[in-house]
């Protein structure tokens, strides 16, 4: 149990308003379910696009209805919150009805006469659910118990991404917001530059951390220990038996769904810590990660279907702390909006520079120096945020 | 003796080691390097850690 991540206040009785809201959670997979049976029985090909709808279009829609929610449980109360297992089967509820929506969607795939594009929309649809699952894997794969790390690795299987257990927690929380972070983003670093980088970076370093740690058991890096060897051959097994019950035509499907799915997971780092950077002391380490180096989004809807991911700061600075106990700072950097609008801004750079580079330099108080900079461009982005960059320095 | 994570209690455990990370039990804490980061939190490493007194 962590200990310094919940406070030594007195117990205090508090009603979370939040509770069944939660069930929004595993309702991503389980309207993949719903989206499935629609189409079984009506046939109706726009069905195969309804998750990718779901997160472009209804979310940001709800998003924008319902606002933020800056409420935070009181900290009497925070200890009994983690401890209430209910919290921990809504969250376990998601796995097996993403597998089941994974093996559905690849059976009617290659059975169910659709023209070629909507294969595609059934794919991305798919792909969406399995991507949403990696934040579901991600909550999981931060906990201690065994039970938990193996159910994030197996949430894992559908879009390959089983080496994001290994480098999420050993790397990207040891090295984040700094230049040594693959899979942190870079201001004036697009999305599309954002993406080999995060992508090729994060494998180089999931491999290298398993790597030294099977050096220092004495063991080879192929050795059956090795945590990401482990994790692929899980997706092998997967997509094996998928190929072996429904043949070769199924591969496409496999492979669409699951680059869309952990590409759906890096535009979501891009969004976190973008431009932000801890600063180097005099003895060479980094500062300590703290509120002001993540991005957050207080926005409800969005947070209700990621297990509370955009309270980013709190979970930067407790790791441990689980999503239904993660609060809201005041001071911490925030999005314009939840992250499922902030998404589609990040697929367009101009406008994302648009709407965040502003948001960064006034972080910065105009202090380009503090910036987390995409050195290809740094000439360049020095000249065009000068003047701004003195004014915000003025303003103080 | 006993080290601990001020971030999120993770406790070393010399006599236990922590054979998942490759440090055997009885691996005494200056064997273990600097930038090693808490396997609980990873927010803060081995230099950061505090000795236990009450072990």
């Amino acid at each position: 149990m962590s200990q310094a991540s919940v406070s030594t206040a007195p117990t205090v009785k508090w009603a979370d308003p939040k509770r069944y809201l939660w069930l929004l959670g595993p309702a991503v997979p389980g309207i993949g379910l719903v989206m499935l049976a629609l189409f079984w029985y009506s046939k109706a090909m726009w069905t195969m696009w309804f998750v990718v709808v779901l997160v472009h279009m209804v979310i940001p829609a709800l998003d924008w209805l319902f606002g933020e929610d800056a409420e935070n449980p009181p900290d009497g109360a925070l200890q009994s919150l983690e401890d209430e297992r209910y919290y921990s089967w809504v969250l376990y509820a998601f796995v097996p009805l993403q597998l089941a929506v994974t093996l559905l969607g690849a059976w009617f795939a290659v059975t169910i006469d659709m023209p070629w594009y909507h294969q595609i929309g059934l794919a991305l649809s798919v792909g969406m659910v399995n991507g949403i699952a990696i934040n579901t894997a991600h909550e999981l794969g931060h906990k201690k118990s065994k039970f938990d790390r193996w159910m994030a690795r197996i949430s894992l299987a559908p879009t390959f991404y089983g080496h994001f257990y290994i480098e999420h927690n050993r790397g990207h929380h040891k090295n984040v917001a700094t230049p040594e972070d693959p899979a942190s983003s870079r201001f004036g670093e697009s999305f599309w530059a954002f993406l080999p980088r995060t992508v090729f970076g994060s494998l180089r370093s999931a491999w290298h951390l398993e790597a030294e740690r099977l050096a220092r058991q004495g063991k080879s890096v192929w050795s059956t220990d090795n945590e990401n060897l482990q994790s692929w051959a899980m997706s092998l097994v997967l997509f094996g038996a998928v190929i072996l019950v429904l043949g070769w035509a199924v591969l496409p499907f496999l492979i669409i769904q699951a680059i869309y799915g952990f590409h759906l997971l890096e535009v979501v780092n891009y969004l976190e810590h973008y431009g932000l950077c801890r600063q180097k002391k005099a003895d060479g380490r980094y500062e300590r990660c703290e509120p002001e180096h993540s991005w957050n989004s207080n926005h409800m809807v969005p947070n209700l279907f990621l297990y509370h991911l955009q309270r980013h700061s709190d979970h930067h600075a407790n790791p441990t702390r689980k999503y239904q106990a993660l609060r809201h700072f005041e001071h911490s950097p925030q999005l314009p909006s939840g992250y499922a609008g902030m998404i589609t801004l990040a697929y367009f750079p101009p406008i994302w520079y648009a709407v965040m580079n502003k948001r960064v330099l006034a972080h910065y108080k105009g202090d380009m120096g503090r910036i987390n900079m995409y050195e290809p461009r740094r000439e360049e982005l020095m000249a065009r945020y000068a003047e701004q960059a003195r004014t915000l320095a003025r303003q103080g | 003796m006993t080290y601990r994570c001020p971030n999120c209690g993770y406790v070393y455990d010399e006599a236990k080691g922590e054979p998942h990370e490759g440090f055997q039990p009885g691996t005494v804490w200056k064997l273990i390097p600097d930038d090693w980061s808490c396997p609980g939190c990873s927010v803060r490493d081995k230099v950061d850690f505090e000795a236990d007194e009450a072990a």
